[in-house]
């Protein structure tokens, strides 16, 4: 069989994951029912800060239904912290965030106590029963007032609420030069405060745990983004052997970074399993997620640019503060820093300073959500960069351009270090221009302008770059992260011919079944139908580090590309020893060896993988298989790129902003899936979109979370957005082999300041120059009344 | 307890439940019907929508999560798992939904569906408009909508074309009385409808 | 979440209905739709001791023309009212604000009745009660009486419902010749009125010779445009004196301040929807 095979990598393949999905043969985690199961119900404090001066669930525990109910005092020789793998620096405060409350509640929603019942429903009835008297304590909510002499401690035992603070300085690190030199020297200095407000991930799934404590072989089914990651920090928490511990991502709905902790409910559903020795439930409800999943961004930015007359930045400067919540989560301290490489963004900077400092409040904690510190980062920079273009009265494309990296500059050291591989954002930026009719909606705007239109009409811009493809093992280690950034893949050639790919990645809706079924049927020569791809399972998928940070095709992509270049390399021995040639007469292509210079002596993988099954006539010394695993460690971050584009109406008597057109020129390298690629940027633009205009996580002055459903936090229905016009450039990374850079999380760290940069441009002859996030109505009436925010 | 009797995906139950008891939670827990579900408490996600049936008999999408199961005795129910016909051929709006790329992670998938089969029964032919306002009780975090209202637009161009693929529900009557175990059977072999580019 | 337990009851006469509210007092509640109660019971902000379903009670179901009113069954759904023809021809701003109430699936299930019974300040139906002086007839134990819109809402989800009665009929004045206008502004298309505007109007040659305006989400219960009325009464049908008589719409209205915006916000919208609608409303 030697038919040229189109190449599947490329093409809009359909996606194999949907079969399942459109008829409702799913797996969540809450569908999952096994014998014997008993159900949990968690009691959350409705105080933000107190000390328990009496808790007694003695009363649950003689309700109908009800097998046992337990108290952190319960777990104290048991229940350890919760983990944090990213210590940024040497003293960092790292308060012990148990599970359960022991004596002390630190945010409104920490588990206080927990039922366990036969069925959900006694379990909920029973937490009625419980009694517990609160003691207040002082709550501190504004991070500023938190880090002010004499605050209230969110933890008093640590004498502070400053967790850390992580300077990266370009002149000490001797990547650039230095701010304040460049500051005293500007002829043009903006400085700008930004606010990300809080959000709320918001995945659709809420989320689920069952864990089954069979000895030896403990399963815990949860939906996680991080599988393995759980698995590894299950044991080393529990003390259980890592090898007697299973741990399943089902379909997992939806995660944003959201779905990337290990939390105090999957916990505390292994320790009330142990406790009763059957299997547990705990399902949240919505009214749960909102105060217990960590939420994301709250972070104040003060900025300094430095530029030259003609444009020409000279210095920047960043001023964080960030808000970490009541403890940490996984990552929450390294999030600003995955922000700190990117204020720079795509241009040519000489001279940087970021300092950034953590600091806890009586809150939920926060961690990554979708982006992830870059799209702080981008807001900031791309917001100031208008600010520079008002200034200086220039375009705020022309400003950019003035400012970025050509295309001819790359391989491109930035001030943080980075290297940029490939990029090319006249060409994005052209092209975005274009499609959106800038020219027109200009001459559009200015009409509007003089005519006093009640609706004005404003153009955003944002011309962005991310780093993803987390990451660099060697990095992550100079960072002080606690674990690698490499990724897995095992291929599987089965004796019928059909493909297993095993993947240490974790998808829960970007679509890796089917994408990389379409990169092993281009390696190994097999049609798209007969590749089939497991994961999710720590015993399947032994090897993995997950999906977070857009990094699953740029690493976990790679490693697939790995594993499937040793499957041929290991079946060129089979196949030369039954072709009777040497291994180096063999040309391969499309899945087939052919000898060269004689027609017709082949032989393709599927042949080879049957010869090597049955095993009757292997060369000496030859395992019977062509089975290979791979794991890759990128040597770089890969960089995305692409320009933004907004043009907003603005009812100027009502505030209310409505996206008249929203157009995307992504540059993500080569594509696997132009489909798949398309969801992901309608996706993230809109998220992009809704920290814009719709989303905030809002706390009463007790620090009880006032948006506690989706009747408050305002998530947008397809009702309320835009038509989104989506388009590429395609400048291959050339870090990788297959010239992949991601794509998860590009639409949501453009689109924030591409919409507000829009409503602050339609409102500029109103001496509007900034509007805090989100841009309610509201909001913008006051803005437009007074001038100003 | 209280006993109801109710039709759903084309077979008929008697069971007793609590008053308190949910439609989406008795679909659940008592029907097995784990394919719609829950994604929150105060009836803004809409990934609980199914179809039922009111007094007159006429079909329309309601959030399962904020109808009782007392409520839907004597009504008949069609959920995700009933969509397809029985010789496991999709639905137009399944159809579309894979064809447009309309669902990344699925959760909202099958409200989002039932939704849109709703929406059709009342406009036909809509425009994009009308689509996105049509929908506006249903939340999707992953896709952004837009191959969502893609999906719907070519459904409703599917349905006209193939009058007959546009009326999946089966009179109640003109189901088997077949056993809830019986059920079980084609519905597993249906559930791997060829998915094929 | 699981609704705490209740006990539950499916009369089939109105009278059986009462006579169960009479016996149970405060401590029942009436399921009509469910839409608004069945998230409180989720959310266990309320708990009732019992429920009584009067969705089995078809009589309370329909729409009736009779010589100058429009007789809806409190059971009707929101899509019904919405959807009918002679509501949609004698009753425009009813249609228009059913057809705006909550979502698609909402409509489907919930009623006109259970709406204003239910009396949320920032529900849609009870301003067009008000608007359009709609009479409503209530059943109990001791026999039936008609309370008008306007001494019907009484306070925050507070009605003229004693505890033995329900709503069982809207009686809506036909005005088929009048226009009308429902101008609802919200953050989300999901999201409750932040204001919302009900106006109908009455054209003589070229002048309003009457304007109805009701205020949603302004107050505790929907308020009358009282002031706006007056202006509007025999004015030129013109942009002009619309504008201006719109001015007034704040005047006695007490909003609240609340996550989607600040009670001067609120009386700035009441006055430019109120603009808009009216506008709307006189056909300019």
């Amino acid at each position: 069989m030697t038919a040229v095979m189109e190449p599947e990598v490329g093409k809009a393949r359909l996606r194999k994951e949907d079969a399942r999905l459109i008829t409702g043969r799913t797996q969540w985690t809450d569908n999952i029912s096994l014998p014997g199961m008993l159900h949990l119900a968690i009691l959350r404090s409705p105080m933000a800060h107190a000390r328990i001066s009496r808790l007694d669930v003695s009363g649950a525990m003689l309700r109908p239904g009800v097998i046992t109910a337990f108290t952190g005092a319960d777990l104290t020789d048991r229940q350890v912290g919760l983990p944090c793998a990213w210590p940024v620096t040497e003293d960092m405060v790292h308060p012990d965030a148990l599970p359960l409350a022991k004596d002390t509640v630190r945010y409104a929603g920490e588990p206080v106590a927990v039922v366990v019942a036969r069925d959900a429903a006694s379990a909920v009835d029973a937490l009625e029963a419980i009694e517990v008297e609160y003691e207040s304590l002082p709550v501190v909510l504004d991070m500023e007032a938190a880090l002010a002499e004499g605050a209230a401690l969110v933890h008093e035992d640590k004498g502070t609420n400053k967790c850390y603070t992580w300077i990266f300085d370009s002149a000490g690190a001797g990547t650039g030069g230095d701010v304040a030199a460049a500051e005293a020297e500007a002829e043009v200095k903006i400085h700008r405060r930004y606010v990300q407000q809080r959000l709320i991930p918001s995945f659709m799934e809420p989320r689920s745990v069952v864990v089954d404590p069979k000895p030896g072989d403990w399963t815990m089914w949860s939906s996680t983004q991080i599988p393995h990651i759980l698995r590894t920090l299950l044991s080393l928490l529990t003390g259980t052997p890592e090898n007697q511990v299973r741990v399943i991502a089902p379909d997992v709905g939806g995660g944003f970074g959201g779905k990337i902790g290990v939390t105090a409910e999957e916990m505390i559903t292994f320790y009330a399993a142990e406790r009763v020795g059957k299997p547990v439930k705990y399902t949240e409800s919505r009214s749960d997620t909102m105060v217990s999943a960590h939420h994301g961004r709250d972070v104040i930015q003060d900025i300094t640019l430095s530029a030259r007359r003609d444009g020409t930045i000279t210095g920047l400067s960043v001023n964080l503060i960030a808000n970490m919540g009541a403890y940490l989560g996984l990552v929450t301290p390294g999030v600003p820093l995955l922000g700190a490489f990117m204020y720079n963004a795509i241009y040519k900077i000489p001279a940087y300073r970021f300092e950034c400092t953590g600091v806890f409040t009586n809150t939920t904690k926060t961690d990554a959500y979708r982006g992830a510190g870059r799209p702080e980062a981008t807001y900031a920079i791309e917001r100031i960069m208008d600010e520079l273009a008002v200034e200086l009265n220039l375009d705020p494309v022309e400003v950019r351009r003035r400012n970025w990296i050509k295309h001819e500059e790359f391989p491109f050291t930035t001030v943080c270090g980075l290297v940029y591989d490939s990029g090319n954002y006249d060409a994005a930026t052209d092209k975005a221009l274009q499609l959106l009719g800038y020219d027109e909606l200009r001459a559009e705007q200015t009409a509007r302008r003089s005519a006093g239109d009640p609706v004005q009409l404003g153009i955003g811009v944002s011309t962005f770059t991310e780093m993803c493809g987390l990451a660099p093992s060697r990095i992550l280690g100079a960072l002080r992260f606690g674990a690698g950034g490499w990724e897995s893949a095992s291929v599987r050639v089965l004796a019928t011919g059909k493909v297993e790919v095993i993947t240490g990645t974790s998808p829960h809706g970007q679509g890796h079944l089917t994408a990389w079924s379409q990169i092993a049927a281009d390696q190994l020569g097999v049609p798209f139908e007969d590749v089939e791809v497991r994961f999710g399972d720590t015993r399947v998928a032994h090897k993995g580090l997950d999906t977070y940070g857009s990094r699953s095709l740029a690493v976990g992509g790679i490693a697939l590309v790995q594993a499937c270049g040793k499957v041929v390399e290991k079946a060129r021995t089979v196949a030369a020893h039954l072709l009777e040639c040497s291994p180096d007469d063999l040309e391969y292509s499309a899945g087939s060896f052919q000898v060269r210079g004689t027609p017709g002596a082949t032989m393709s993988i599927v042949e080879i993988a049957g010869a090597v099954n049955a095993a009757h006539n292997l060369p000496d010394g030859v395992e019977p298989t062509i089975d290979a695993d791979a794991t890759f460690d990128p040597e770089t971050f890969s960089f995305p790129h692409g320009t933004h584009l907004c043009a907003a109406e603005v009812d100027t008597e009502t505030g209310a902003v409505r996206i008249r057109k929203y157009v995307c020129v992504d540059d993500v390298g080569r594509v696997v899936n132009p489909l798949i690629v398309e969801g992901q940027v309608h996706g993230g633009v809109v998220q992009g979109i809704a920290q814009a205009l719709f989303e905030e996580a809002v706390y009463d002055a007790d620090g009880n979370l006032l948006t506690g459903s989706f009747v408050d936090y305002t998530l947008p229905s397809a009702a309320d957005l835009p038509d989104i016009e989506s388009d590429r450039t395609e400048t291959p990374a050339t870090s990788n082999p297959l010239g992949v850079k991601g794509v998860g999380e590009a639409g949501t760290i453009a689109a924030t300041p591409a919409v507000v940069n829009a409503v602050v441009d339609a409102l500029r002859p109103y001496g509007v120059s900034d509007i805090q996030m989100p841009l309610s109505p509201e909001r913008v009436w006051r803005a437009i009344q007074g001038g100003a925010s | 307890m209280a006993r109801i009797s109710v039709t759903v995906d084309g077979v008929q139950y008697v069971d007793d439940v609590q008053p308190r008891t949910l439609l989406v939670h008795y679909l659940r827990e008592q029907l097995g019907k784990v394919g719609t579900v829950v994604g929150c408490d105060t009836s803004n996600c809409g990934a609980c929508t199914v179809l039922m049936t009111d007094p007159d008999g006429d079909a329309h999408g309601v959030k399962s999560c904020t109808v009782l199961a007392m409520q839907a005795d004597g009504r008949s129910v069609t959920t995700i798992e009933g969509l397809a016909s029985p010789d496991g051929a999709l639905h137009p709006m399944q159809r579309a939904f894979h064809e447009q790329h309309a669902l990344q992670c699925g959760f909202c998938t099958p409200g989002m569906i039932m939704a849109a089969v709703d929406l059709l029964q009342d406009i036909p032919d809509p425009t994009e408009e009308q689509v996105r306002k049509g929908l506006e009780g249903n939340l999707c975090r992953c896709t952004g909508y837009q191959n969502i209202v893609r999906a719907v637009i070519a459904a409703a161009g599917a349905q006209r074309g193939a009058p007959s693929a546009s009326e999946p529900e089966s009179e109640p009557e003109a189901a088997p009385e077949a056993a809830p175990a019986a059920e079980s059977a084609p519905a597993a072999e249906r559930a791997e409808p060829a998915v094929t580019a | 979440m699981i609704p705490a337990a209740f006990d539950y009851l499916r009369p089939s006469t109105v009278e059986d209905a009462a006579a169960a509210l009479a016996e149970a007092g405060d401590e029942a509640k009436v399921l009509a739709g469910g839409q608004s109660l069945l998230p409180l019971l989720r959310l266990r902000l309320a708990s009732p001791s019992l429920l009584v379903d009067i969705g089995g009670l078809a009589q309370l179901r329909g729409i009736r023309v009779e010589d100058d009113v429009l007789a809806i069954g409190a059971m009707t759904t929101h899509a019904e009212v919405s959807s009918s023809a002679e509501v949609q021809a004698d009753a425009p701003l009813l249609a228009a604000a059913a057809g705006a109430v909550g979502d698609r699936q909402v409509r489907h299930r919930g009623t006109l009745g259970g709406s204003l019974a239910h009396a949320d300040p920032a529900g849609d139906l009870p301003a067009v009660a008000l608007a359009l002086d709609a009479q409503l007839v209530l059943a109990g134990s001791g026999g039936r009486r008609t309370v008008g819109a306007a001494d019907f809402f009484t306070d925050y989800f507070t009605t003229a419902l004693a505890g033995d009665e329900l709503l069982v009929e809207v009686r809506v004045p036909r005005l088929s010749s009048w226009g009308a206008c429902y101008e609802k502004f919200h953050r989300t298309a999901q999201a409750w009125a932040t204001v919302g505007v009900a106006a109908v109007v009455r054209r003589e040659n070229g002048s309003i010779a009457e304007a109805r305006v009701a205020l949603t989400n302004v107050g505790p219960t929907p308020v009358r445009a009282v002031a706006v009325e007056q202006a509007l009464a025999g004015a030129d049908a013109t942009a002009e004196a619309i504008a201006a008589a719109s001015g007034h719409a704040a005047e006695g209205t007490n909003p609240t301040s609340d996550l989607a915006a600040s009670a001067e916000f609120r009386k700035h919208l009441a006055r430019v929807l109120t603009r808009r609608a009216l506008h709307a409303a006189a056909g300019l």
